[in-house]
C-alpha cells in the first residue's frame, strides 16, 4: 500500500486545490465551535458520552445479548458477523432470499469497510448509494474521501462533468441546486424501483431492542419505506444501554460533525412494518479485540462524527485518499494500524500531535496519545522505514551523550550558516520541503543562561 | 464449532475491562444543567428557521387553512392528502391506500407531529409503520402540526416524554431535506420534503 507520505505529496502537488481543501474543512469546523459554543453544558455533555459509551465497552456482551432478546421479541432477525466475509455472505443470503435484484443504500461506513458493493455487484445485484455525497463517488467508483461528506475533495465542475456523462445533465453545468434537483430525479427513481434497502445504524439501544439512522437528505427513510426488506449493518460497538442516553448523543453528533443542531432525520427503528422484514448484522472485524487493549479500548467510542478530521491539520491539507483506508483522519489512523499495522504503518505518523482532535471530540478520545502510543507500537512490531529507525537511533545516541550533544550543536550553530542552498534544500532534508529552515541562533540556550544569569 | 456469535462474545468475555459507573441523566446535579429557554415555543420557531423551516403559530384548524391558502407550495399542489380531519382539501384520500408506491406524487401531505424540541426545533413523530410512514418522506412538501403547548426545551427532556412500546417507527425531523454535498453549498430539498411546514396550533384538534 503506498504510504501516507507518499501519497499525499501527490494531493499537495496542486496547491490552489490543497488550499482549497484546506478552507472547506476549516469552515465546517468553524460551524462546530459556532453549534457547541451554544451549548453552556457542552463539556458536561461530552462527559457524560465518554462515560455512557466507557460502561457500553465494558458490559459490551451482556449488552449484546440484551440487544438481541429485545430486538427479536420486537420481530427483528438478529444475524452475527465476525469479519467482512461473514458480513457480506449474510446480507447477500438475505437479497437472494427474497429474490432482490435491485437495493439502496443509506451511508454507512461499515458496509465501505466490509467492500459490500462489488461483493453484491459480482452477485448481480444493482446497489445503489443514496446520500448524495456518496452516490457522487460511487459514479466514479471510488471510495468515500470523508466519513460525513464522502465528496468534500471534488470541485463543482468535476460533479458537474460527472453529472453530464452519468445522468445527462447540461454540458458545463456547475451549479449546485440545479445538480441536487438532477441526483434527487435520479435517486427517486431509484428509491421507487428498490425490493430492499439497506442502511447502516448510527446508535442500537440495548434496553428496547430498536436503533437509530441519522440522515440530513431522508435518504435512509426513503430507502427502506417504500419496500419489504430493510438489512441494518452495524458495529459490535454501536450499542448504547438507554433509550434516555440517545439525548446526550444526538445533541452532540450533528454540532459536531456540520454544526447543525441535530440532523434532519433522526429515525428510530423498533421492528419491522406490518408485512414486512427487518435484520440487523452485527459486525465484529477486529472490533472485540481493540476492546481487550487499554491502550486503544477508547478509540470504540467512536460516533463518527468526523470532527477530529475536520480539524486535523494533516488531514485538511493532504485530503482523506491519502490514508488509503476506510476511515481517515486521526481516528482512522488509529483504527486502520489495528486492523492491519504492516499496511497501514505511517498513518499514526501523519500527524502532529497538536491535540486539536482531542480537543474537539464529542466522546472523549484521546486520541493523539493514541496516536503516539501506535508510533511505538509500530517500531515494536519492526514497521518503521529504515530511514526513521536509523535517524532516531542516532537522535537517541546524541541525546545520552551530553558533551557530544553540544559539541555537535556548536559545530552546526558556526558551519550551517554558511552552507550554500542547495546542501541544506535537497531530497535528504524533509525539513527543508516546502518551507525555510529557522534562523540558526549564535548561542545554545545553555550559553545564554550562562552569560546572563549564572553569574548573578 | 462454535458459532458467531459464541466467538464473539467468547472473546469478548475473555478480556477483564474494567468496569465503569453510567451515569444518572435524570439526576438533579446533570439535569439542572440542561439548557432552557425562557420562551420554547420561540426558541422552537426561531431554531426551526435556522434550518430551513417555518413555523407558523395559529389558534385552530381554521386558521391553519387560511394559512395555508397563502403558501405557494400548498396553492400549486395538484395532488394533496391530509391525516387531520378538517385540515386542507385532500384530494387523495390515505386510508384508501395500501401500497406507498401510490403516493409517489404526492405534492403536499398535512401529517401530525407528537412534540417539539426547542433546542433543534426538531418535531417527534410517530407511526406503525404502514404505508402512510413513506409520506413524511416521499411528500415534495410537508405541513406538521403540533400541540402548541407541546414543546420541549431539550432532548433530555423529549426522551422523558418517549415510549417504544407501541408504533414501530418514529423520527425527529428537523426541518425539510437538505444536502451540502457539492462543495458544501446547502441545497433545499435534496430527496425528501421541499419545504417543512409546523403549525404550532393552540386549539386540540
Amino acid at each position: 500500500m503506498p504510504s501516507h507520505p507518499k501519497l499525499a505529496a501527490e494531493f499537495v502537488k496542486n496547491k490552489d486545490r490543497a488550499h482549497w481543501h484546506d478552507e472547506s474543512l476549516w469552515f465546517v469546523r468553524s460551524k462546530r465551535d459556532k453549534a457547541a459554543r451554544q451549548i453552556p453544558e457542552w463539556e458536561l455533555l461530552r462527559e457524560q458520552a465518554s462515560k455512557i459509551k466507557m460502561h457500553t465497552i465494558s458490559h459490551l456482551p451482556d449488552l449484546l445479548e440484551e440487544f438481541e432478546r429485545n430486538a427479536t421479541a420486537r420481530g427483528v432477525q438478529v444475524h452475527w458477523a465476525r469479519n467482512a466475509t461473514e458480513h457480506n455472505e449474510i446480507v447477500h443470503g438475505l437479497l437472494k432470499k427474497h429474490d432482490v435484484t435491485r437495493v439502496v443504500k443509506s451511508k454507512s461506513m461499515l458496509t465501505e469497510e466490509c467492500h459490500l458493493n462489488p461483493y453484491l455487484e459480482r452477485h448481480g445485484i444493482e446497489i445503489i448509494d443514496t446520500d448524495l455525497g456518496e452516490r457522487i463517488v460511487q459514479m466514479q467508483n471510488m471510495p468515500p474521501s470523508h466519513i460525513v461528506m464522502p465528496a468534500i475533495h471534488m470541485k463543482k465542475e468535476e460533479i458537474g462533468e460527472l453529472f453530464h456523462e452519468q445522468l445527462g445533465t447540461e454540458k458545463g453545468a456547475t451549479d449546485p441546486q440545479y445538480l441536487a434537483e438532477a441526483a434527487r430525479q435520479h435517486l427517486r427513481q431509484k428509491f421507487i424501483e428498490a425490493e430492499a434497502g439497506i442502511t447502516g445504524v448510527n446508535f442500537a439501544i440495548a434496553e428496547t431492542g430498536g436503533f437509530v439512522v441519522c440522515t440530513n437528505e431522508g435518504n435512509a427513510d426513503l430507502g427502506t419505506s417504500l419496500n419489504k426488506l430493510h438489512i441494518a449493518c452495524m458495529g459490535i460497538e454501536k450499542l448504547i444501554p438507554r433509550a434516555g442516553d440517545l439525548s446526550v448523543f444526538l445533541r452532540l453528533l450533528a454540532r459536531s460533525a456540520t454544526g447543525q443542531p441535530i440532523t434532519t432525520y433522526s429515525s428510530h427503528f423498533h421492528g419491522p412494518a406490518p408485512g414486512a422484514e427487518m435484520h440487523i448484522v452485527l459486525l465484529d472485524n477486529g472490533r472485540s479485540e481493540i476492546s481487550g487493549s487499554d491502550e486503544f479500548r477508547r478509540s470504540l467510542n467512536c460516533i463518527r462524527c468526523a470532527a477530529c478530521m475536520n480539524t486535523c491539520p494533516v488531514y485538511r491539507r493532504s485530503g482523506g485518499y491519502s490514508y488509503s483506508n476506510t476511515v481517515p483522519g486521526p481516528i482512522g489512523s488509529i483504527l486502520g494500524p489495528a486492523k492491519d499495522p504492516k499496511a497501514n504503518a505511517t498513518l499514526p505518523f501523519a500527524c502532529s500531535l497538536c491535540g486539536s482532535c482531542t480537543d474537539v471530540c464529542p466522546v472523549k478520545i484521546d486520541l493523539h496519545h493514541q496516536l503516539l502510543t501506535w508510533r511505538k507500537e509500530i517500531r515494536v512490531k519492526g514497521f518503521l522505514p529504515v530511514s526513521k529507525r536509523i535517524s532516531m537511533k542516532m537522535m537517541s545516541w546524541l541525546m545520552q551523550a551530553p558533551r557530544m550533544y553540544r559539541f555537535v550543536g556548536k559545530m552546526a550553530r558556526s558551519i550551517v550558516p554558511y552552507l550554500p542552498r542547495f546542501m541544506l534544500y535537497n531530497r535528504m532534508n524533509d525539513w527543508g520541503k516546502q518551507r525555510e529552515l529557522p534562523i540558526i541562533p549564535k548561542q545554545s540556550f545553555r550559553e545564554w543562561m550562562k552569560q546572563n544569569h549564572d553569574d548573578k | 464449532m462454535t458459532t458467531s456469535k459464541e466467538d464473539i462474545l467468547n472473546q469478548l468475555r475473555s478480556q477483564s475491562v474494567p468496569p465503569t459507573d453510567l451515569p444518572d441523566l435524570q439526576s438533579i446535579e446533570l439535569a439542572s444543567q440542561w439548557i432552557r429557554y425562557e420562551d420554547p415555543a420561540e426558541q422552537f420557531a426561531e431554531t426551526l428557521a435556522s434550518v430551513g423551516g417555518l413555523c407558523v403559530r395559529v389558534k385552530n384548524v381554521d386558521e391553519i387553512n387560511q394559512r395555508l391558502s397563502e403558501l405557494t407550495a400548498y396553492q400549486e399542489a395538484s395532488q394533496v392528502c391530509s391525516q387531520i380531519a378538517g385540515c386542507g382539501q385532500p384530494n387523495v384520500s390515505i386510508p384508501d391506500i395500501t401500497d406507498p408506491h401510490d403516493f409517489e406524487n404526492i405534492d403536499f401531505a398535512i401529517l401530525p407531529g407528537e412534540f417539539g424540541v426547542a433546542e433543534n426545533g426538531a418535531v417527534w413523530i410517530t407511526n406503525e409503520g404502514g404505508p402512510a410512514r413513506t409520506l413524511y418522506f416521499l411528500a415534495q412538501h410537508v405541513a406538521l402540526l403540533v400541540p402548541a403547548s407541546d414543546i420541549v426545551n431539550n432532548m433530555h427532556q423529549a426522551y422523558q416524554k418517549l415510549e417504544f412500546a407501541e408504533n414501530s417507527f418514529g423520527t425527529f425531523m428537523s426541518g425539510p431535506s437538505k444536502t451540502a454535498d457539492i462543495e458544501q453549498s446547502l441545497v433545499i430539498g435534496a430527496h425528501g420534503a421541499r419545504s417543512l411546514t409546523v403549525f404550532l396550533v393552540e386549539e386540540a384538534f
